[in-house]
C-alpha cells in the first residue's frame, strides 16, 4: 500500500511540474465553456435578407416593416430585379430574398389571396427552413390582424408552454453538451498520453516488473487525473450556474457522483487507447482524431439522435458521452432523480468496467 | 600568419536570469588538438559547448570558432564544424544508408561524394550487413560510432562531441577513442566533453569546469604533477572538494 | 534547393514507415467522413407526441387525427391526466403533448375561440421552437377545416384575407442536410490532420534531439521549414481529393463551381494551418504540450466555424473572433464553390483574408523559429 501511495505521489509531481500542460488542462475547459455559452446558439438572429418589392404598395411596405422589426432578420439589401438574386446569393451576402409579386396589394383586395415568395439559400437547409418558418409566422400574424374585423373563424388557439426552458435558451442545450465533450476528451487524452509516455521512455517496463500489480499501476496512473477532471467538472458546473444561469433542478450530489462516474469511464477509455498505441503520437491522434468528431456528432450534443438514421442511432449507444448528456440534462434541467436515469448510469458503469477489464487483460498479456 | 587557434574564448559568460551558468571563462584550442572539456554534471560544460556550436548566444565575452565570430557568423561556423550530441541523434526510423544520405545532403555534399563517403564509412565500421537496417535496431555501440562518422561526413575542421561514450561498454569506448585519434591524426580538431575522468588521459589538454568557472587548464601530465596525483580522477576530486 | 529535397524525402519516408499512424491519417478520416456525415441533420422527425383528451368530442378527436396523419409526429400515448403526461416528459418518453380540457367543443362553439394547452420539452430550445411551429401549423390548418364544418347560418359569410408564403429553396431543393455537412466535415478532417501532424512533427524532433543536430548544420531556416511542412501540404491536398471523390460518389454532393479554384484556395488555406502547427511547435517542448494547445484551438475553431451553428446568430464580439478562425473561411468557401457555383470574384474577399492570414501566420512562425537561441 505504501508503495502504491508513493507511486501515486510521483504521478502528481509529474503533472504539477508541467506548468504549460497544467495551464491548458484547466484553462481550456474554462475558456471553451465561456466562449460557447455566450457565442454558440442555434437561434436565428439578425440573418441578412434582401427584399425584392415589385409591388411597392401599402400592404407590401407594411409587411416589410414587420419583418424589419423582427429580431431574427436584418434587411441589408433592396434589389430591383430578379436577375440580381443569383449574384447576391453567390456572394453570400444574404440568406434569403423576399419577393413581393407585382400586384400584391391589389391581388389581396380583389381576390383575397396574395403570395410572397421566400427564396432561401438552402445550402444551409436548417437555416433556410427556419427562415421560411419564421417568415410564414410573421405573415400569418399580419394576416390575422387584417382579418380582425371579418367574422372570426373558429379558432383553436394553442397556448404553448416550453417546459424546462421557458425562454428557449440554447445555453441549456449546449452547456451540458460542452461539459461532456470537454471532460471526455481531456480525460481520455490525458491518460492515454501519460501511459504511452512511460512506455516510450521505457519506464513502463520498470513499473511492470516492480512489486506493484498491473492493476495498481493503472489505477495509480489514473488517480491524479480523476482528481484534475473532477476539479474541471466542478468549475464548469459553477460557471454554468453562476454565469449562464443554467438551473440545477435536481440533486447536486447526484450530479457530482454521476460526473465522477463519467470521468472514470473516460479515463478508462484513455487507458484502453494506450494499450493499442505504441507511441505518444499514435495515442494522441487516436484520442483526438478518433474521439473528437464522433463525440461531438453522435452524442446528441448538437444533432438530435432521434433524427439520425438507424445504424447511427445504434452506434451512438457506444459513445459514453451520449449517456452522460442524458444524465446531465435530466438532473440539471428536469430535476429527475436516480430512478429515472438508472439505465444510463448502469450503462456507464458497465462501460467503465469493460474498458478497465480489457486494459488490465492486455497488460497481463504483456507480462507473460 | 594564420592564427593557429581554431577556438578562441575570452571572458565568456552566459547568464540565465541571475544565475551564471558560465562565469567568465577564457581558453583557446589549437588546430589538430584533442581538447577535453571536463566537469561534473551541471558545471556548465554543455551550456558553454552550445555557445561554441552556435545554437546558443553568449551573454558577454568574445568567442571565435574556426575564425568566425559566434555572435554574428554562426552559420559560417556551422559549415566548418561537426557535432555529435549526447543522444547520438540519428533517425531511428531511417536506415543507416538513409541517415548518411540525409546528413550528407544537408551539408551540401554532391551525390557522388555522398556515395563515396558512405562506402568508406560502411567499410570502416563494418556495417555492410546492416546498411539497410533501421538505425533504431542497432546496438548502442554501433549507433555511437555511426553518429561519430556522420558528424565527419563533410570533413569539418572541428568536431564537438558531447558525452560521446555514455552508456557504452569499455571495449567499445576504447574503439571509439581509436576513431577519435585517427580523426585527430588527419588534422581534425576534437573538442570533447565527458565526465569520465579516465578519458581525460587521452586528451592533449583538458580544462576542468567547476560551478561555471574553469578551475584547471593544462595537459593531463602537468595537471597530475601540479596536484600531486596519479590519475585525472584524483585531480578532479581535489578540485571538486574545493 | 537540393537540401530541401533531402528533407522532404526523409519526411515522406518517415510518414509512410510509421505503420501505426498510416491508418489514422488515411483510413480514420475517410471512415469518419462517410459515417458521421449521416449523423448531421436538424430535421425533426419522429417527434414523440402524446395527449390528454378530457373532452373526447368529434372536434378533439379530429384534431388528434391530424397529428396522427402527420409524418412528423409519432402519436404514442393517450394520457389519462396531465400529471401522467408531465411524468412521461420527465422520463423522456414524449417530446410534446397536448392538453385538451373538458367541455372543449362546447366552449369553442359558444365563444368561437378556445385555448388548448401545448407542452413542449424545451431543453433543446431550437428543436422545441420547430416542434412548436409544426404543432401551431397543424392547429391552424385544422382551424380552417372546422370553420367550414361548424359555421352557422347566422354568421356573415365574409371571406377572410389570406397571405401565404411560397418557400423556394435554392441550391438544395430537397433540403438535404448531407449536402450541407459533408463539405464542412471534410474541411474539419483536413484541418485536424494537417494541424496535428505538423505541430507534433517538429516537437518530436526536439524531443529526440535531432532538431538540435539539424540546428548545428548550416541549413538555412527556410530550407528546413519548407522541407518539413511540404509533405503535410501534400497530405492535406491528397485528403481533400479523396474527400471530394467520396462526397461526389457516396453523397452526391454537387460540384457546381470551378474545381481548380477550390484547389487553389485550399493550397493557400493549408499554408495557414501548417503555419499554426509550426508556430505551436516553436513554443512547446513536448509532443503532449503541442497536442494540448493544438486541440484547444481546434475545438474552438470547430465550434465557432459556422459548421454546426450559424455565425450570423453569434453576438458581435464572437463574430469578430471568428475573423481569426481559419476554418470559418474554408467552410464558407467550400460551400459557396461546391453548392452555389460561386466564382473567383465571389470568394475574393474571403480568399484575400485567408492569404493575409497565411502570410502573417507563416511569417510569425518562421521568425519565431530560432536556430540560435
Amino acid at each position: 500500500m505504501k508503495r502504491f501511495v508513493g507511486f501515486v505521489r510521483k504521478e502528481f509531481y509529474h503533472i504539477f511540474r508541467d506548468k504549460r500542460s497544467l495551464f491548458i488542462l484547466f484553462g481550456m475547459p474554462i475558456a471553451q465553456i465561456l466562449l460557447f455559452g455566450f457565442a454558440i446558439t442555434n437561434e436565428i438572429n439578425n440573418v441578412n435578407i434582401a427584399i425584392l418589392d415589385q409591388a411597392n404598395d401599402v400592404t407590401s411596405k407594411e409587411i416589410i416593416n414587420k419583418i424589419a422589426a423582427s429580431k431574427h432578420f436584418s434587411i441589408v439589401d433592396v434589389i430591383q430585379k430578379e436577375s440580381s438574386i443569383e449574384s447576391i446569393f453567390k456572394k453570400g451576402k444574404v440568406k434569403a430574398v423576399l419577393q413581393f409579386e407585382n400586384n400584391f396589394g391589389s391581388n389581396l383586395i380583389k381576390e383575397k389571396q396574395a403570395y410572397v415568395q421566400v427564396l432561401t439559400d438552402a445550402t444551409d437547409p436548417n437555416m433556410a427552413n427556419t427562415i421560411s418558418n419564421y417568415i410564414s409566422a410573421i405573415l400569418k400574424k399580419y394576416q390575422q390582424e387584417l382579418n380582425k374585423n371579418t367574422s372570426k373563424n373558429y379558432q383553436i388557439v394553442p397556448q404553448s408552454r416550453m417546459v424546462y426552458n421557458a425562454e428557449l435558451k440554447s445555453v441549456y442545450m449546449f452547456v451540458p453538451g460542452v461539459m461532456t465533450v470537454i471532460l471526455m476528451l481531456v480525460s481520455a487524452m490525458m491518460t492515454s498520453i501519460s501511459i504511452t509516455r512511460e512506455k516510450e521512455q521505457g519506464s513502463m517496463e520498470i513499473l511492470l516488473v516492480s512489486p506493484l500489480k498491473p492493476f495498481q499501476v493503472i489505477i495509480g496512473k489514473v488517480f491524479p487525473y480523476i482528481f484534475l477532471s473532477v476539479i474541471n467538472a466542478i468549475v464548469i458546473v459553477l460557471l454554468s450556474i453562476f454565469i449562464f444561469n443554467v438551473p440545477v433542478n435536481g440533486s447536486l450530489l447526484l450530479l457530482g457522483i454521476e460526473s465522477v462516474l463519467f470521468i472514470i469511464t473516460s479515463l478508462a477509455l484513455g487507458i484502453l487507447i494506450s494499450t493499442i498505441s505504441a507511441t505518444q503520437q499514435t495515442a494522441m491522434m487516436i484520442s483526438l482524431m478518433g474521439l473528437m468528431l464522433p463525440t461531438i456528432l453522435l452524442s446528441g450534443f448538437i444533432f438530435p439522435i432521434s433524427s439520425m438514421p438507424l445504424p447511427l442511432k445504434v452506434i451512438s449507444n457506444i459513445i459514453p458521452a451520449k449517456w452522460f448528456i442524458i444524465i446531465v440534462k435530466g438532473i440539471m434541467l428536469k430535476g429527475i432523480g436516480i430512478g429515472f436515469i438508472f439505465k444510463e448510469t448502469a450503462i456507464l458503469v458497465l462501460m467503465a468496467l469493460l474498458f478497465i477489464g480489457i486494459s488490465v487483460k492486455k497488460y497481463k498479456i504483456r507480462l507473460e | 600568419m594564420k592564427n593557429k587557434n581554431v577556438i578562441q574564448v575570452e571572458n565568456l559568460s552566459k547568464l540565465f536570469g541571475g544565475f551564471a551558468a558560465v562565469n567568465n571563462i577564457s581558453f583557446y584550442v589549437k588546430a589538430g588538438e584533442i581538447f577535453g572539456f571536463l566537469g561534473a554534471n551541471g558545471a556548465g560544460k554543455t551550456t558553454a559547448m552550445k555557445i561554441l556550436i552556435g545554437i546558443s548566444s553568449p551573454t558577454s565575452g568574445k568567442v571565435t570558432v574556426a575564425g568566425f565570430d559566434v555572435y554574428k557568423e554562426t552559420e559560417s561556423i556551422k559549415k566548418n564544424i561537426g557535432y555529435m550530441s549526447q543522444k547520438f541523434a540519428l533517425y531511428d526510423d531511417l536506415t543507416v544508408k538513409e541517415n548518411i544520405t540525409f546528413f550528407g545532403g544537408i551539408y551540401g555534399l554532391s551525390k557522388k561524394q555522398i556515395e563515396q563517403k558512405q562506402h568508406e564509412l560502411v567499410g570502416e565500421l563494418g556495417l555492410q550487413e546492416v546498411v539497410n537496417s533501421l538505425v533504431g535496431s542497432l546496438p548502442l555501440g554501433w549507433k555511437q560510432k555511426l553518429a561519430f562518422s556522420v558528424s565527419l561526413l563533410h570533413d569539418p575542421k572541428i568536431i564537438f562531441l558531447d558525452e560521446p561514450t555514455g552508456g557504452v561498454d569499455p571495449i567499445t569506448r576504447r574503439q571509439f577513442w581509436e576513431m577519435i585519434y585517427k580523426a585527430a591524426h588527419n588534422g581534425t580538431t576534437i573538442f570533447v566533453t565527458t565526465h569520465y575522468m579516465d578519458e581525460a588521459e587521452y586528451c592533449d589538454r583538458v580544462s576542468i569546469m567547476v560551478n561555471g568557472k574553469i578551475e584547471a587548464l593544462d595537459t593531463p601530465k602537468k595537471l597530475k604533477e601540479h596536484y600531486k596525483t596519479n590519475t585525472m580522477n584524483d585531480v578532479f576530486l581535489k578540485l571538486a572538494r574545493g | 534547393m537540393n537540401i530541401i529535397f533531402y528533407i522532404i524525402r526523409k519526411e515522406f519516408k518517415q510518414i509512410f514507415r510509421n505503420k501505426g499512424m498510416l491508418p489514422i491519417i488515411f483510413i480514420l478520416p475517410v471512415l469518419q467522413l462517410v459515417i458521421l456525415s449521416n449523423a448531421a441533420t436538424y430535421e425533426i422527425k419522429n417527434i414523440q407526441f402524446g395527449y390528454v383528451d378530457a373532452d373526447n368530442s368529434s372536434t378533439s378527436r379530429g384534431l388528434i387525427a391530424q397529428f396522427e396523419a402527420s409524418s412528423f409526429f409519432n402519436v404514442s400515448e393517450k394520457f389519462s391526466s396531465e400529471k401522467e403526461a408531465s411524468q412521461a416528459m420527465q422520463e423522456g418518453t414524449v417530446d410534446a403533448y397536448l392538453n385538451i380540457p373538458v367541455h372543449f367543443e362546447r366552449d369553442l362553439q359558444k365563444n368561437k375561440t378556445n385555448t388548448i394547452g401545448v407542452f413542449v420539452d424545451a431543453i433543446d430550445g431550437a428543436v422545441a421552437g420547430v416542434i412548436n411551429v409544426y404543432i401551431t401549423q397543424i392547429i391552424q390548418k385544422y382551424n380552417k377545416t372546422i370553420a367550414t364544418d361548424l359555421i352557422q347560418i347566422s354568421d356573415t359569410i365574409q371571406q377572410p384575407n389570406s397571405i401565404d408564403s411560397i418557400p423556394l429553396f435554392w441550391y438544395n431543393q430537397t433540403l438535404n442536410y448531407k449536402t450541407f455537412m459533408v463539405p464542412g466535415i471534410l474541411v474539419l478532417l483536413v484541418t485536424m490532420i494537417t494541424l496535428f501532424l505538423s505541430g507534433m512533427n517538429i516537437v518530436k524532433e526536439k524531443e529526440i534531439g535531432t532538431l538540435e543536430q539539424i540546428n548545428v548544420t548550416p541549413i538555412k531556416k527556410h530550407q528546413f521549414i519548407i522541407g518539413k511542412l511540404f509533405p503535410f501540404w501534400v497530405l492535406g491536398m491528397g485528403l481533400l481529393t479523396i474527400g471530394l471523390i467520396l462526397a461526389k460518389v457516396i453523397f452526391n454532393v454537387p460540384l457546381l463551381g470551378n474545381l481548380a479554384l477550390l484547389y487553389a484556395y485550399t493550397s493557400v488555406y493549408i499554408l495557414v494551418i501548417l503555419g499554426m502547427g509550426l508556430f505551436i511547435s516553436n513554443f512547446t517542448d513536448t509532443q503532449q504540450q503541442a497536442m494540448f494547445i493544438a486541440w484547444f484551438f481546434v475545438v474552438i475553431f470547430i465550434l465557432m466555424s459556422g459548421l454546426f451553428t450559424p455565425i450570423e446568430s453569434m453576438p458581435k464580439w464572437a463574430k469578430t473572433l471568428t475573423e481569426f478562425n481559419p476554418i470559418k473561411y474554408f467552410v464558407e468557401i467550400i460551400r459557396m464553390v461546391m453548392l452555389k457555383g460561386s466564382g473567383f470574384a465571389d470568394i475574393l474577399p474571403l480568399a484575400i483574408k485567408t492569404l493575409a492570414y497565411a502570410i502573417v501566420m507563416n511569417g510569425l512562425a518562421v521568425w519565431s523559429y530560432k536556430k540560435t537561441s
